[in-house]
């Protein structure tokens, strides 16, 4: 079994193996969990069912945050990839459409999928629903690339942290970014060290972001963060599927982030007490939802 | 830890923190309760709770939560409404407890004069700590399946109660066994939690067990 306590485990059983890291993974889960590896499958075609249900749901054009604050950001960026005229292009401008959906209809009390947390929800489905929707990848391969997604969840969230109230937002975001390079390397036929690479720029590229939500609500500015990290999660994927090497390797990189975060201050840890939420704007949106604070 | 810990849960939103983890919370009551909905609850909201509860509907999932809802269920956006629909009555308070966690919620559960009460933190990441079941002290997750005893603080109640698990239920592992009590010979509550189900008839044989008051069974959340 593995001990999902380094990435470079899972990298070098899967070329040792000429598997995909995804194929032992499964293999691993169903025999820790005393499941079929079929059951095991089947539980995450239903994460996956979910996420399809936050897009659609994310997608409609009066959605509204509870708090007030936010809603329509996955329509607007929607309709605006549809006239073919974004800068990004027609697949990640769709993509980026498909995560702030999710993440917007998280903060409307809808259903998602934490994945890693509910503030980044929206990364790893508008990666892979894409996949599916726009590059006709079947959606089998799809659902077995979210156990290389998960499995680097699991050394991430063991080597450094997940949650943003301990590693600021490159634990939450950054991490999603990461697992979902991985599970798109994979998804293109990359090799289980590509994957690695990917995971390692995406860990790199959003080193030291900050969570500063305004008024301490997953909002702001967390769904729009959401779409960053898909375009982080593709251009990292296509780096290390270039070649491009990321030279320090991977699970130096989540050392890294763990060090960064345990240095971050605490005002930049979720808690609205700086970045963002501290600004002049931030803190009267704060009053506008909860009243006067002291 | 397993890919489902970080693919998943599957949850309403916005925050498992303050949105899934109030939820469970408010099952841990209607665990207690059996299942019925209340008369009335009164709930007092401690620390963030207290401060941005407006914003995460930690309201609505703490009252879906009593009314049964799981943390996935969408029928926590419209809990007050169903509330109103079944006859339970609602007050929140936001006040800070003492000594606790900042993501606290303490509920009272009102049937006619009959009131109990269940103290709970959010801990992250939708799990949760119980931290107090009708005054007594207690510290259990609800991530396994636990018993609660109420019993009178006496010799050998312990004994008879484990030997009544092991003889008549086998198979039944606890993973963890914590007691505590008023004061000697007083009233006293234990949290055992097992790793498998345990059958319905496991509560009644409990309640017949000498010095034992009650028993509940809270299952895995």
């Amino acid at each position: 079994m593995f001990k999902y306590d380094a990435i470079m485990e899972l990298v070098m059983a899967a070329e040792a193996a000429k598997e995909n890291i995804s194929t032992l993974v499964l293999r691993d889960h169903a025999e820790s969990m005393g499941m079929t590896e079929l059951e095991v499958y089947e539980k995450m075609e239903l994460d996956y069912m979910v996420m399809r249900g936050s897009i659609e749901e994310g997608l409609k054009k009066n959605l509204k945050s509870m708090s007030g604050l936010t809603g329509g950001e996955g329509y607007l960026m929607n309709e605006y990839a549809r006239t073919g005229k974004s800068l990004c292009g027609d697949f990640i401008s769709k993509a980026m459409a498909r995560s702030l959906a999710v993440a917007g209809c998280n903060a409307a009390m809808g259903r998602i999928v934490a994945s890693p947390t509910a503030g980044s929800c929206g990364i790893l489905p508008g990666c892979l629903i894409s996949m599916q929707d726009e590059k006709g990848i079947p959606e089998k391969d799809i659902i077995m690339s979210m156990f290389t997604a998960g499995a680097f969840g699991i050394v991430i969230a063991t080597r450094a942290s997940i949650a943003g109230a301990s590693g600021g937002c490159q634990a939450e975001c950054g991490s999603a970014a990461a697992m979902a390079a991985a599970a798109l390397v994979e998804l293109m036929g990359g090799t289980p060290h590509q994957c690695a690479d990917a995971c390692a720029i995406a860990i790199a590229n959003q080193l030291g972001l900050v969570c500063d939500p305004v008024a301490g609500l997953v909002e702001i500015p967390c769904i729009k963060r959401n779409a960053g990290g898909v375009v982080t999660a593709f251009s990292s994927a296509d780096m290390a599927l270039a070649g491009v090497a990321p030279k320090i390797p991977v699970d130096e990189c989540l050392d890294a982030m763990s060090a960064v975060g345990d240095a971050l201050p605490t005002a930049l840890k979720e808690t609205a007490g700086g970045g963002l939420a501290a600004t002049p704007t931030g803190r009267k949106l704060q009053e506008f939802v909860f009243g006067k604070i002291d | 830890m397993n890919v489902f810990d970080i693919i998943g849960p599957v949850m309403i939103g916005p925050s498992s923190s303050h949105t899934a983890g109030a939820v469970r919370i408010g099952r841990v009551a209607n665990k207690l309760a059996m299942g019925k909905i209340p008369d009335r609850v009164e709930i007092t909201l401690s620390g963030s709770f207290a401060e941005t509860y407006k914003g995460h509907g930690t309201d609505r999932a703490l009252l879906a939560g009593i009314m049964g809802y799981h943390s996935y269920s969408p029928e926590i956006r419209d809990a007050m409404k169903i509330a109103d629909e079944k006859g339970m009555g609602y007050k929140f308070i936001t006040e800070n407890l003492k000594d606790a966690h900042p993501n606290t919620a303490r509920i009272k559960v009102f049937f006619g004069a009959a009131e109990s009460v269940v103290q709970g933190a959010s801990v992250g990441g939708g799990n949760i700590i119980v931290t107090e079941i009708n005054g007594m002290k207690v510290h259990f997750t609800g991530e396994n399946n636990t018993l609660l005893i109420m019993h009178r603080d006496m010799p050998g109640v312990i004994a008879n109660v484990t030997n009544l698990m092991h003889s008549k239920y086998e198979g039944l592992n606890i993973s963890s066994f914590n007691l505590t009590r008023e004061k000697k010979g007083g009233d006293a509550i234990m949290t055992v939690e097992v790793d498998s189900l345990p059958p319905e008839e496991l509560i009644g044989n409990l309640c017949k067990i000498e010095n034992v008051m009650n028993a509940i069974l809270i299952r895995k959340l």
